[in-house]
C-alpha cells in the first residue's frame, strides 16, 4: 500500500475497557490511528469489533479509559462539545441505515441542512457531488428501497461524507456484497482516502478487502480481551506467530478447535 | 465594480476585476468558505452570461469535497448559460478531487419516479391500483374463509399454542381498560340521560335505556374498537415487521402457509376474545349505571328488575353475535394490512395506521348493516 499516512495520530484509544454487565468485552486496550491511513479492526465473531467501533463514535460509554480525537476526549465531552466532535467524523452502518422515507439526495443533503448555512442550491450541488464521488450519479431521486445493497452502502458513504469529515468509520462495508461489488467499494474507499486524505477506520473480516485497502490492522481476541496482533496485513500474514492470526491470514481450518476461536 | 467578501481568517474571499477580467477566489474552500462566496460567485458567473470567464483559484490554499462541488457547479452553470468557465491555477491535489466529483458522460437512467405523467394517466393508474387492491381483498377474504372452514372441519390444523398466546395478549391484557371504559360509559350515559328524564319524572327508565343500549350496541362496539386500537394495530405492526425482515417469505419458502401460521391463530383468538370483552363491557357499564341509579335514590333491586325486564336474551345474544363478527373483521384487517406492508420502517407505520382506520370504519359500517338487518328480522 502506498500509504499516505503520516505519524500524526488522529485517534488515540487509551486503556479502553468495555463491559456489558459482568461480561468483559475488552480489557485495557490502547492503540492509535494515524491521520490519512486506512485502519482496519479485525477479530472473530464476538471479539468486540463492532463494540469497539461504537465506543469510538461515542455511542457507548466505556467502563474505563478514554478515546481522543486529536485533543478532544469524546468519552468525556457532553452536549454541544460532543456534537462538535461528532461532526468531525462520518459513519457508515452495516446495512447503510439510509432513511427510507427520503430519496438518496435528500439523505445526503440532510446533514448539510442541519449543520451548515449554505444556500439551497449549494446544498444540492454538494449533495449531488458526493453521490458522484461514490459512483451514484443519476440515482439522486431513487428511494433507498429501490436500490441494491451495494448501492445503499455507497449512498451511506456519500451521506457520511456530506460534511467532509476528517474520519470515516465503516462497519462491515463488504458484508453481504458479491466479490466484484465489494472490490468496487474498496476502490471507492481507496480513492476517497488518497484524494481527500480522509482517515478510514474499517471493521471487516473480508480478507481480500483487508489486503486491498488496509494500511494497518489490529486484531482483537475474544479470549484474552486484548489486541493479539497489529501491523500491515502483508507483514502479519508472513510473520505472525499467534496461531489464530496465522489461521486467519492463511484461511486455515485447524483440527484443534480450541485454537479456532472464531 | 470590485466586490470583496470575507469573514474571519479561515473563510474564503472572492474578487471580481472590472472589465471582464478574471474572477479570483482565495482562502479556504471548505463547507463554510463555500457558503460565504456561493451567492457572489453565482452572481459573477451569471453577470458574464454567454462569454468565457476565467476563474483564478491559485490563491486557494485548501479545498475539500464541498469546494470541489462548488467549482464544478460554477462550471456547469456557466455552460448552461451558453458561456464557459476556465479554472486556472488549481493545485494538483485539488484537481484530483475535482476529477472525482465532475459529472460523468454516461449518467444512469433517470429515476423512475421523476417521469411526469398527465392527469388522465394518473387517474388511470389510481383506478388500476384500486381494482388491484379490491381483487387482493376479495382473494384474501376467500382464502381466509376457506382456511377458517378447514379449521372448523379439522381443528388439529390450528396452532393452539399461538391462539392461547394471542388470546392472552389481546384479551386478558385488555380487561382493565375495557372494564374502565365500560364503567365510565355506563356512568356518563345514565347521568346524561337522567337529567332530561327527571323533568318528566321518568328517571326510572334510565335502567331500561342503559340495559338495551349497552347489550345491543355499545358493549360489542366499544370492545371491538378497543381491540382494533390495541391488537389490530399490533397484528399489523408485528406481521408488517416480519414482512420487512423477510420472515414471511421464509415461512412461505419453507412450505408453511402464512395464513395458517400467522393469520388463523390471530383471527380465532380475536373471535374468542371480543365476545368476552363485550360481556365485560356490558357488566362494567351496568355497574356504572347502578352507581348512578342508586345516587338518584332508587333501591338496587329496582335497577336489576328494570334492566332484566327491558333487555331480553335476544338483545344480549344479538350483541354477542355482533361482537363475534367484529372480532373476525378486526383481526382479518390487521393481518391483511400487515401482509401488505411495503419496504422500510415507514411502511410498517402506514399499515398500522391503515389497520386501525379500516378496522374502525368497517366496524361502523357492519354495525349499521346489523341495525337494519335486526330491524327487518324484528329482533
Amino acid at each position: 500500500m502506498a500509504a499516505p499516512a503520516n505519524d500524526e495520530p488522529i485517534i488515540s484509544v487509551e486503556n479502553l475497557t468495555a463491559r456489558f454487565g459482568s461480561n468483559l468485552i475488552f480489557d485495557q486496550i490502547s492503540f492509535q490511528v494515524m491521520r490519512g491511513e486506512v485502519f482496519v479492526i479485525l477479530g472473530g465473531s464476538g471479539s468486540g469489533k463492532s463494540t469497539m467501533l461504537k465506543h469510538m463514535i461515542g455511542l457507548y460509554e466505556p467502563a474505563g479509559g478514554r478515546i481522543l480525537i486529536e485533543e478532544d476526549d469524546i468519552t468525556a465531552a457532553r452536549g454541544a462539545e460532543r456534537r462538535a466532535i461528532m461532526q468531525r467524523f462520518g459513519v457508515m452502518y452495516q446495512m447503510g441505515a439510509l432513511f427510507g422515507s427520503m430519496t438518496l439526495i435528500e439523505n445526503v443533503r440532510l446533514p448539510l441542512e442541519e449543520f451548515s448555512d449554505l444556500p439551497r442550491d449549494a446544498m444540492d450541488a454538494i449533495a449531488a457531488s458526493k453521490l458522484r464521488m461514490v459512483g451514484l450519479e443519476g440515482f439522486e431521486g431513487y428511494m433507498p428501497a429501490d436500490i441494491s445493497g451495494g448501492m445503499a452502502k455507497r449512498a451511506a458513504i456519500a451521506r457520511a461524507m456530506a460534511l467532509d469529515p476528517e474520519i470515516l468509520f465503516l462497519d462491515e462495508p463488504s458484508a453481504g456484497l458479491d466479490p466484484i461489488t465489494s472490490a468496487e467499494l474498496d476502490q471507492t474507499i481507496l480513492r476517497l482516502s488518497r484524494t481527500l486524505g480522509v482517515t478510514f477506520v474499517v471493521v471487516t473480516h473480508e480478507l481480500p478487502s483487508i489486503y486491498a485497502i488496509a494500511d494497518r490492522v489490529i486484531m482483537l481476541d475474544k479470549e484474552t480481551k486484548k489486541i493479539i496482533a497489529s501491523g500491515p496485513p502483508a507483514e502479519l500474514r508472513d510473520t505472525a506467530t499467534h496461531p489464530w492470526v496465522r489461521k486467519f491470514f492463511h484461511r486455515e481450518v485447524g483440527d484443534d478447535t480450541d485454537e479456532v476461536r472464531a | 465594480m470590485t466586490a470583496e467578501f470575507s469573514s474571519g481568517p479561515r473563510g474564503a474571499r472572492l474578487e471580481v476585476r472590472p472589465g471582464g477580467g478574471p474572477i479570483s477566489i482565495s482562502g479556504r474552500l471548505d463547507g463554510a468558505g463555500v457558503g460565504e462566496v456561493w451567492d457572489e460567485a453565482v452572481a459573477a458567473v451569471d453577470g458574464c452570461a454567454g462569454s468565457p470567464v476565467e476563474l483564478d483559484v491559485s490563491a486557494v490554499d485548501y479545498c475539500d469535497g464541498a469546494g470541489a462541488a462548488f467549482l464544478v457547479a460554477l462550471e456547469e452553470r456557466a455552460r448552461r448559460r451558453g458561456g464557459s468557465l476556465a479554472i486556472a491555477g488549481l493545485r494538483d491535489e485539488f484537481a484530483a478531487i475535482l476529477g472525482m466529483v465532475a459529472p460523468g458522460e454516461d449518467a444512469a437512467a433517470a429515476p423512475s419516479g421523476a417521469s411526469r405523467r398527465n392527469p388522465v394517466a394518473l387517474l388511470g393508474a389510481a383506478v388500476l391500483d384500486l381494482v388491484a387492491s379490491l381483487r387482493e381483498t376479495v382473494a384474501y377474504v376467500g382464502e381466509l374463509t376457506v382456511a377458517l372452514a378447514g379449521v372448523a372441519m379439522r381443528p388439529s390444523q390450528l396452532r393452539f399454542k399461538d391462539v392461547m398466546l394471542v388470546s392472552e395478549r389481546a384479551g386478558i391484557g385488555a380487561i382493565p381498560i375495557v372494564a374502565l371504559i365500560g364503567f365510565l360509559l355506563g356512568l356518563i350515559l345514565s347521568f346524561q340521560s337522567a337529567i332530561p328524564m327527571q323533568r318528566f319524572g321518568a328517571e326510572v327508565f334510565v335502567a331500561d335505556l342503559l340495559g338495551i343500549s349497552l347489550l345491543r350496541e355499545l358493549g360489542p362496539l366499544m370492545a371491538a374498537i378497543m381491540l382494533t386500537a390495541r391488537s389490530g394495530s399490533a397484528f399489523a405492526a408485528e406481521i408488517g415487521t416480519m414482512k420487512v425482515n423477510e420472515e414471511v417469505d421464509a415461512l412461505t419458502t419453507m412450505g408453511l402457509d402464512p395464513m395458517r401460521f400467522l393469520i388463523l391463530p390471530r383471527v380465532v383468538a380475536a373471535v374468542i376474545v371480543v365476545p368476552v370483552l363485550a360481556m365485560i363491557t356490558n357488566v362494567a357499564g351496568l355497574a356504572g349505571g347502578a352507581l348512578m341509579f342508586s345516587s338518584l335514590g332508587f333501591p338496587f333491586v329496582t335497577y336489576v328488575t328494570r334492566v332484566v325486564e327491558a333487555a331480553s336474551l335476544t338483545d344480549f345474544l344479538g350483541g354477542i353475535f355482533k361482537a363475534f363478527v367484529f372480532g373476525i373483521i378486526v383481526a382479518a384487517v390487521g393481518c391483511q394490512r400487515g401482509l401488505g406492508t411495503g419496504k422500510g420502517a415507514g411502511a410498517v407505520g402506514l399499515s398500522t395506521t391503515s389497520s386501525v382506520v379500516t378496522g374502525i370504519t368497517l366496524i361502523a359500517v357492519v354495525d349499521g348493516v346489523f341495525a337494519v338487518a335486526f330491524y327487518v328480522m324484528g329482533i
